[in-house]
């Protein structure tokens, strides 16, 4: 037994991605777990309409939006934009309250604060949960599945792709026969992708079906964010591949992205709620655009003008990473200089 | 048009793996690169091909599609079947050929179906030697194509080899294997990176100095015994000043070069 042992621990010590990953990831885990995991909602941003609209509310209420005008379809636009997570049309006890029922926590956080404004005030609005009036967990957490799934074919699958020829020793062939690295390039992640478009589509049938979550909006702009972000997310494992150099060592650093990726995109924990210092991380994940795209386009139907700002990251981070990913694979099938 | 190598010197690090080493590939002729472990045969099989640049020396290969390459302890993709794996080769080299002269004569027409990852080491070989000739190229690069492979099957690969040379190719080929190294036209034996003969298997025999003179055991005294080798049940010691003894082969030819330069480089 201590033959084995010590033959373990020499080869672990060796295999420094494995020890690093070993030692890096309950230190990230718990930094993320402890300071960013929260269900707390401190602030809720709300949109205004018409004069003293929000004046009655009591509570962690942030008026991020106003109209001078009780404009109850500007006051809907502002909550399908994603711009506030509570709108109040009017006041007094004429006002009507509408929550976004697919800022799942954000809503349950408003109606609880609503049920302590009525108490302390004695005024008693009405109140609309729009868009998932069950507040069903389901129908928050589908549409940013779909990408989780996405990013396990995209990402941790084609990871293994290309450094499976590098461990073959077929990629040194494939860098002699008379193929161009866009060809190798992409008639590697063409099938991924048709894997990748197909699981989305059960995942979308099987959420709409089964789980009877909506698909409001255009199925145009849904597939045009998907396609970005399978374009990300194949990027980043051909990325992957290519700086591993063995397919243990692109599945670790594959999983290193995905984790992320679950726990700080907002699919689980509300963005609001995730504090500053580990916030900024968030955004540099494509998970948390595509998230944005799905929930915002399946449940509120919100148009493509509104989501510009996931549209452009994903976009900037679309070309940055898959950038990254052919010229590592260019010179992955160059003739490597002695 | 010959390819090749003139004074290519490849350095990974510190370690010299080839110091100005230049070997010709003709057409319609064999080339075999022989040496140990570690000698720099696939070093230099690599900057032949294209699939390393040599720090500094210069390469001659045609254009990529007229280059047929077997990589180091290659055997094509083992979740392929074998006529899969040979029409990857022909789709990526744009060409369409009969794959059934190959795989009758190289003895895998009964497994053509099955995953190259379930054939035995030598069928595995095999089927990377006929990926690395099917495009009919003008240079055939095989590193080490018999290496494991039983004396049947390797009779099989050399019938292929000897075919793509009679049909124009510029075989190079790597080998450890000296008898093997004997049936080509010429001939490179590298010791750590360096060249120790080259030639026509022939004249590297002709030219080698001296005589050898078989003894039953090994020899007692200190000077003989570093000009000694083990062979046939015997052993064998070079008499650089000798004349006579036995007629040597390449193997012998090869042993003589090497004590030699060892007692050079000794001073």
């Amino acid at each position: 037994m201590l033959a084995m042992i010590v033959k373990e621990f020499r080869q672990l010590r060796r295999d420094r991605r494995t020890l690093a990953m070993m030692i890096v990831m309950p230190v990230l885990l718990l930094v993320v777990l402890g300071y960013a995991a929260s269900f707390d909602v401190s602030s809720i941003p709300v949109a205004a309409a018409g004069p003293h609209a929000a004046a009655a509310l009591r509570g962690p209420f942030t008026v991020v939006a106003t109209n001078p005008h009780p404009d109850a379809g500007w006051a809907r636009n502002q909550l399908r934009d994603g711009n506030a997570g509570v709108a109040v049309v009017g006041a007094g006890n004429n006002a009507k309250v509408l929550v976004d029922g697919t800022q799942l926590f954000t809503a349950q956080a408003a109606e609880r604060a609503l049920a302590n404004t009525k108490a302390k005030t004695n005024q008693d609005p009405a109140v609309q949960i729009l868009y998932n009036p069950g507040l069903k967990t389901s129908f928050v957490m589908i549409p940013g599945l779909a990408g989780v799934i996405l990013v396990f074919v995209g990402t941790v699958v084609t990871s293994l792709g290309v450094v499976r020829e590098r461990q073959a020793g077929t990629l040194e062939q494939l860098a002699v026969m008379p193929l161009r690295p866009a060809d190798v390039y992409l008639g590697k992640i063409a099938p991924y992708f048709g894997v990748a478009v197909a699981d989305l589509a059960i995942v979308l049938a099987v959420g709409t079906s089964v789980f009877g979550v909506p698909f409001r909006g255009s199925a145009a702009v849904f597939g045009l964010g998907a396609l970005l972000f399978v374009f990300v997310t194949l990027g980043l494992g051909v990325l992957i591949s290519s700086v591993s150099q063995t397919q243990g060592q692109a599945i670790q650093l594959a999983i290193m992205t995905l984790l992320p990726q679950v726990l700080l995109s907002g699919l689980i924990f509300p963005l609001s709620s995730i504090v500053a210092g580990v916030r900024w991380i968030a955004y540099l994940l494509p998970l948390t655009y595509f998230t944005e795209i799905s929930r915002g386009v399946m449940l509120r139907a919100e148009p493509i003008g509104a989501l510009w700002q996931p549209f452009l990251y994903l976009t900037l981070l679309g070309v940055a990473i898959t950038g990254l990913a052919t010229l590592r694979f260019r010179a992955f099938l160059s003739p490597k200089e002695s | 048009m010959d390819w090749g190598a003139t004074d290519v010197t490849v350095r990974f690090g510190r370690t010299v793996a080839l110091e100005e080493v230049s070997i010709k590939a003709t057409k319609a002729t064999v080339t075999a690169v022989v040496g140990g472990d570690g000698a720099g045969k696939s070093t230099l099989l690599r900057c032949v091909a294209g699939a390393l640049a040599p720090g500094s020396g210069t390469i001659a290969r045609p254009e990529a599609h007229r280059i047929g390459y077997l990589p180091p302890g290659q055997g094509g993709y083992e979740d392929l079947s074998v006529t899969e794996n040979l029409q990857f080769v022909l789709s990526a080299y744009n060409i369409h050929r009969e794959l059934d002269d190959y795989l009758e004569r190289s003895g895998l027409a009964g497994v053509r179906t099955r995953l190259a990852g379930h054939l035995s080491g030598g069928m595995r070989r095999k089927l990377g030697v006929i990926a690395a000739l099917l495009p009919e190229p003008e240079l055939a690069v095989l590193d080490e194509p018999t290496t494991g492979v039983d004396p049947v099957s390797r009779a099989d690969m050399w019938w292929l080899i000897a075919r793509a040379a009679a049909g124009g190719a510029a075989v190079l080929l790597a080998t450890t294997y000296l008898e093997e190294a004997a049936r080509a036209e010429r001939v490179l034996v590298l010791d750590a990176g360096r060249p120790l003969v080259a030639g026509p298997p022939g004249e590297v025999v002709a030219a080698m100095p001296g005589a050898i003179v078989p003894v039953p055991d090994e020899p007692a005294d200190q000077s003989e015994r570093r000009r000694a080798w083990r062979r046939a049940g015997g052993w064998r010691v070079w008499q650089p000043d000798g004349h006579g003894g036995l007629t040597p082969d390449l193997q012998d030819a090869v042993c003589v070069a090497a004590i030699n330069r060892e007692l050079s480089d000794a001073g």
